[in-house]
């Protein structure tokens, strides 16, 4: 399958990016990685005038420390996301996470940014950085901007990026002490997940002292678990633990597709947030 | 039309290509080297794997103006005067091959992997051959064939 005809550019640094995108309005698409943007392009799902090529901006890859913040550029690849001693270290839920994406071919290409940019709710990554509290970064025409990752993820495939705005960076705050795992159900190897469950847990005394579940393809965005991290609060044992994880789904909508009814999404989210706050607490 | 300079096994090609030309197609078409298939055409199935300076990408997942100024090695470039490598090897002698039309991929994600990993269990091979498939369902030969390549010193991708 051959793509549809488009213009191609690729930009040296951000503001050659920025402008190409405000030049090319609704119709230009960042390019990043191309791992879900290219296959969309070739099944016709897609249909750009114009790709900027970010992938060889200097300085969005690799990841620095600002004080207690991660910082990740938007074009680190999975592949060296997972190899990031940073990122093992201060956000080791986004590496296991990260391990689990497609497989190893595609992480060689495939971006964070682009991943998060994408916004498909059935990726693993953005329930990852809603888990985390992270920030998302975004350069535009009219300069720089945070978006808290709760408010970067507006519906099925949307974010509050402008079609002007680059994603450049991703800003995590240590989770360096924190218990994490990521829980993800899928059909077949390299499939998306029917549900994903992202934890991480701080432990005081043996107890749970604080825990946030993500919860990928549990709605048209990734979703946090507010009722089932409240239950986690203070549960010192497999049962409580279990307990508070039956109040998983509570207030989502998950989707009906051709791997599952919302029904059984829900009853996996609830299971698989039992599994992965055991695993991140160290009680499984 | 967009101007590339593509280093494909040892030589360097100068073209014109629409931007929209997949690295598989301009590998296959443009430059005859037939060696790497299309599989699935959905990004799922691995055949058409080659390596994009020292990774191993999906090359119908990458367009030719990415590749513009970067090195590709395909399967047609592992042997060296006829000779094959290790890894070519071990998929001969342990028949890691049914109907032939994944062996590509599987070589190419298979040396991304020893690259990586001179040593891997054979849990860790399954893990890193996930993204190619089989349809002949031929796994066995294969992980043992990779597993094979590994151990000997001799017969190292």
């Amino acid at each position: 399958m051959i793509p549809p005809a488009f213009d191609y550019v690729r930009p040296r640094t951000v503001e050659e990016a920025v402008r190409a995108l405000a030049d090319g309005g609704e119709d230009a698409k960042v390019l990043a990685g191309g791992q879900s943007l290219l296959p969309l392009m070739r099944l016709r799902m897609a249909f750009p005038q114009l790709l900027v090529d970010t992938g060889r901006i200097p300085g969005l890859r690799g990841s620095r420390m600002e004080g207690d913040t991660l910082v990740v550029g938007a074009m680190t690849t999975h592949h060296d996301v997972l190899r990031d001693a940073l990122v093992r270290r201060h956000a080791g839920l986004l590496a296991a996470a990260t391990a689990t994406v497609a497989d190893p071919a595609v992480r060689h290409r495939g971006t964070l940014g682009g991943s998060l940019a994408h916004a498909d709710p059935a990726a693993d990554l953005p329930a990852v950085v809603l888990a985390l509290e992270g920030e998302l970064v975004a350069v535009g025409p009219r300069g720089r901007r945070a978006i808290p990752a709760r408010d970067f993820f507006t519906d099925y495939l949307e974010t509050a990026l402008a079609p002007d705005e680059l994603l450049v960076e991703v800003r995590l705050p240590s989770t360096d002490g924190w218990g994490f795992h990521y829980e993800k159900f899928q059909r077949v190897a390299q499939a998306y997940a029917i549900v994903g469950v992202a934890a991480l847990v701080r432990r005081d005394n043996g107890s749970i002292a604080e825990a946030r579940v993500g919860l990928t393809n549990m709605g048209s965005t990734p979703l946090r678990a507010p009722t089932a991290e409240e239950a986690l609060a203070g549960a010192g044992d497999a049962a409580a633990v279990k307990r508070a994880a039956g109040e998983a789904a509570e207030g989502t909508r998950p989707s009906r597709d051709t791997s599952a009814s919302p029904e059984y999404r829900a009853h996996l989210a609830r299971v698989l947030t039992g599994r992965a706050v055991l695993a991140a607490a160290g009680m499984g | 039309m967009t101007r590339i300079s593509v280093k494909v096994d040892g030589t360097t090609y100068e073209d014109e290509v629409e931007p929209r030309l997949l690295l598989v197609h301009y590998l296959r078409d443009r430059l005859g080297l037939t060696g790497t298939p299309v599989g699935c055409d959905t990004s799922n199935c691995g055949a058409c794997t080659v390596d994009l300076d020292g990774e191993s990408v999906k090359s119908c997942s990458v367009l030719a103006v990415q590749a513009d100024g970067c090195a590709v090695t395909t399967v047609q470039g592992l042997s060296t005067d006829g000779e094959w490598t290790g890894l070519q090897r071990a998929f001969h002698e342990r028949h890691a091959l049914q109907c032939g039309y994944c062996t590509p991929g599987m070589l190419m994600a298979a040396r991304d992997l020893l690259k990586e990993n001179p040593r891997p269990t054979a849990d860790e091979v399954r893990h890193a051959l996930e993204g190619n498939l089989c349809r002949c369902t031929g796994y066995q030969n294969i992980v043992r064939a990779v597993l094979a390549a590994a151990s000997d010193e001799e017969v190292r991708a």
